[in-house]
């Protein structure tokens, strides 16, 4: 089982879009799939039409009162659960930092879900807190929506300088451009200069397009809704690259 | 899963789930081929399994299912791309048609020596409709299948129709099926898949056994009483003809040959009450019949023991068997081109319908006497001629007296068995208890002598051929060493066994018996 992380400092880069995209993709290579909804707000709930509530909330999970088994629900997707979100979920970090070794809290919790799936996706908060780390520490790929600012690839920096502080297990790096708006200047020349040379970016990189967009009337991933549009498109590119990246082997049912 | 009789209409329309949910639209239909499978006797029903083969486009599986439905093994026998798979087998076959593996070991010890044979074959039709909630989420899929089978008869099953819930959402698939449930032409389905095929069919699973399955009462007249078990008997033999001409499996002849033996006891032991004619005509063809059958039997008891008289060995080795275990397969598969071609004979045919005809005029004869009253009587004679015949047993006495002793046991017992019905079941068990431990006692003496001289005339035989080197024929002799070894000890075992017998006890229950069904 491989954790892939969608995970940004930043608010509305895209992480939602591309955790919903890519898990789904990864279902329909036959690959068993969980999505974690860890965001508070549920936009990952929404798009699947699943009910952000999970039966006594964030602290019941943290705390294992309640299995996460139990809360799992299954999406319209063959192979793809979703773990909905909550709105307790907001007090992630204080329940974190109740419990024991709270950095390595997630990753305890999604080890008895090893054998019923072969990757679980976190959709992850935009924040930086005790929840991010956990999840930095849960992952083995982490996928990093950026915009093509200079900002934004400050960020990337940081964010791998904090890894690489990490004793033990350090999850890879896959980052990519989102949201390119072609009508920017900055965009194309940070997005066209800036990967050359760094192991930690994507080749591909997804287009800010209306249809991305469309998710949320549709409710579906854009995959799923328009296969042939360029946006699912340069979703399956860049599942391709993240299944490589992330060492994840054939599914199951391909062999 | 529920059945539905008057849905989906011709347009395909599901019934209305009500207020709360609503259909999404459906699937592309899927068209799946299924074989049931079991063995003549049904002994994966009566040991709650199902056995299915369902082939796709792409590729055929066979399942083994529980009581409730849930897998126990499964294999793939068969893929679009040859190589993919092992073969799919021609059945009927055996079980080694299955490639080894779990499915193979589970079947095992319930099919033994039985082969696999289709009990129904079916086309399904499936389409699935997800149910939504008020968000338009799926919350379960609702497979209607209806299917149209072909084997044993061609029928039209109502649709049938199973919810299955999306994980986290069983309490609203609950709530669909009991809306569903409470839509017109629709109920709860009580039947499996099979068992709706079959009773569509009009054919009732585990309708086959070679028990006699016939209900006497004690004061009808024993000739009728006679006819209907003699006439069950002849069910029974000419049920297992076709298996036995096709060599199927060895059980086949097995059941064939007892409904004979069973024929041949009941027309000599209580023949008297049927007309002389039909007596005089018919036991001379059924005792043909009983010798046609011996030769293959004989062999294929050989052959069944085979492994375990090769394991037994501890001078020789197994591979020494070889040129014997050649020797008796070519015999065997001789004597089975004899039998069959004696049960396609016109001997045959006629022997069975003349037989049967004879049975349906006899059966409405003489009033008297009743069914318990013969039964009693000859119970009660058999009885004590075993009785009379083993207590003139001693050590010194000759093998024949055993054999001849055997066969009074066996007469006995089919009498126990004929009129089985008569009788509760439990004193019945009870009363052929020690009588079975006397007549094992007996078989193993009879059986290690018959074939103590045959692996003697076997080796006489590959001898004069120079068909077998001298390895196999010290190991045929090591064989037949231990056959006697094991009659000695049966000849041991015998004034205990038949002591238990003839215990007062023993003997009381059997006198109870027979006194509660004619009193």
């Amino acid at each position: 089982m491989k954790v892939f992380a969608s995970y940004n400092i930043k608010g509305g880069v895209g992480k939602t879009a591309t955790a919903v995209n890519l898990a789904y993709l990864a279902a329909r290579d036959g690959y068993r799939v969980l999505l974690w909804d860890l965001d508070p707000q549920a936009a990952a709930s929404y798009l699947f039409r699943i009910r952000p509530r999970v039966k006594g909330g964030g602290k019941a999970l943290i705390e294992g009162t309640r299995s996460i088994d139990g809360a799992i629900k299954g999406t319209d997707f063959g192979n793809l659960d979703l773990l909905p979100a909550d709105f307790t979920y907001r007090n992630l970090d204080l329940i974190l930092d109740s419990a024991k070794k709270p950095t390595r809290k997630l990753r305890t919790l999604l080890t008895p879900l090893r054998a019923e799936y072969d990757v679980i996706f976190l959709d992850c908060p935009p924040s930086i807190s005790l929840l991010s780390e956990s999840v930095l520490h849960a992952a083995d790929l982490l996928l990093v929506p950026l915009i093509p600012t200079t900002l934004s690839v400050r960020t990337l920096d940081q964010l791998t300088d904090f890894i690489s502080g990490f004793d033990g297990h350090q999850p890879r790096v896959l980052a990519f451009f989102s949201m390119i708006d072609r009508r920017k200047s900055l965009h194309l020349e940070i997005s066209e200069q800036l990967p050359t040379g760094r192991s930690d970016f994507a080749a591909t990189a997804i287009p800010a397009l209306s249809i991305i967009e469309r998710m949320s009337t549709q409710r579906a991933p854009v995959a799923a809704f328009a296969p042939r549009s360029v946006a699912a498109r340069c979703y399956a590119a860049l599942w391709t690259e993240a299944r490589a990246r992330g060492g994840l082997p054939a599914p199951p049912s391909a062999s | 899963m529920l059945n539905g009789n008057d849905w989906p209409g011709p347009d395909g329309a599901l019934p209305v789930p009500g207020p709360a949910f609503a259909w999404a639209p459906a699937s592309r239909p899927r068209t799946l081929r299924r074989v049931w499978l079991d063995t003549f006797d049904w002994r994966l029903y009566r040991a709650g399994l199902t056995l299915e083969q369902v082939s796709s486009r792409a590729r055929t599986d066979i399942t083994l299912t529980g009581r409730d439905g849930t897998a126990i093994a499964a294999e793939q026998v068969g893929a679009r791309q040859p190589g993919q798979a092992a073969a799919k087998p021609n059945w009927p076959a055996r079980l080694e048609a299955l490639p080894p593996g779990p499915l193979r070991e589970h079947l095992g010890p319930v099919v033994g020596v039985r082969a696999l044979a289709p009990v129904a074959k079916a086309v399904s039709v499936i389409r699935e409709h997800p149910a939504l909630n008020s968000d338009d989420k799926t919350v379960a899929r609702v497979a209607v299948e209806r299917m149209s089978v072909s084997y044993p008869s061609a029928a039209t099953p109502p649709a049938r129709l199973t919810v299955t819930a999306l994980r986290g959402y069983q309490p609203q698939a609950l709530r669909l099926i009991d809306a569903l449930s409470a839509a017109p032409g629709v109920a709860g389905a009580t039947q499996s898949a099979l068992e709706a095929a079959l009773a569509a069919a009009g054919r009732r699973p585990g309708d086959y056994s070679s028990k006699i399955d016939v209900e006497l009462a004690p004061e009808m007249p024993a000739t009728a009483a006679l006819a209907a078990v003699l006439t069950a008997l002849l069910d029974t033999l000419e049920a297992n003809v076709e298996g036995t001409v096709r060599d199927l499996d060895v059980e086949f002849l097995h059941d064939l040959r007892i409904a004979v033996r069973r024929t041949r006891s009941a027309l000599k032991l209580a023949g008297s009450v049927l007309p002389a004619s039909l007596t005089g005509t018919y036991r001379p063809e059924f005792k043909w019949l009983g010798d046609l059958t011996t030769p293959t039997r004989d062999l294929d008891v050989y052959l069944l023991e085979f492994p375990a008289m090769a394991a037994s060995l501890v001078a020789a080795t197994p591979a020494d068997l070889e040129p014997f275990h050649n020797q008796l397969a070519r015999k065997r598969a001789a004597a089975q081109r004899q039998l069959a071609r004696g049960l396609r004979s016109t001997r045959f045919s006629r022997l069975s319908t003349g037989w049967r005809d004879a049975l349906a005029r006899a059966a409405p004869g003489r009033r008297r006497p009743t069914a318990a009253r013969l039964a009693a009587t000859k119970i009660t004679h058999a009885h004590q001629r075993v009785l009379s015949e083993g207590a003139a047993i001693a050590a010194a006495s000759p093998p024949e007296s055993l054999h001849d002793l055997r066969k009074r046991c066996k007469e006995l017992r089919y009498l126990l068995e004929i009129f089985g019905s008569l009788y509760d079941p439990g004193e019945q068990w009870r009363a052929v208890r020690e009588l079975k431990g006397l007549q094992d006692c007996l078989g193993e003496f009879q059986d290690t002598q018959v074939q103590h001289d045959k692996i003697r005339a076997y080796a006489a035989e590959l001898m004069a051929e120079r068909a077998a080197p001298a390895s196999t024929l010290l190991a045929m002799g090591e064989i037949a060493a231990g056959l006697m070894v094991r009659q000695q000890q049966a000849r041991n075992e015998f004034s205990g066994r038949f002591r238990d017998f003839a215990s007062p006890l023993s003997q009381s229950r059997i006198r109870a018996l027979t006194a509660t069904a004619a009193p």
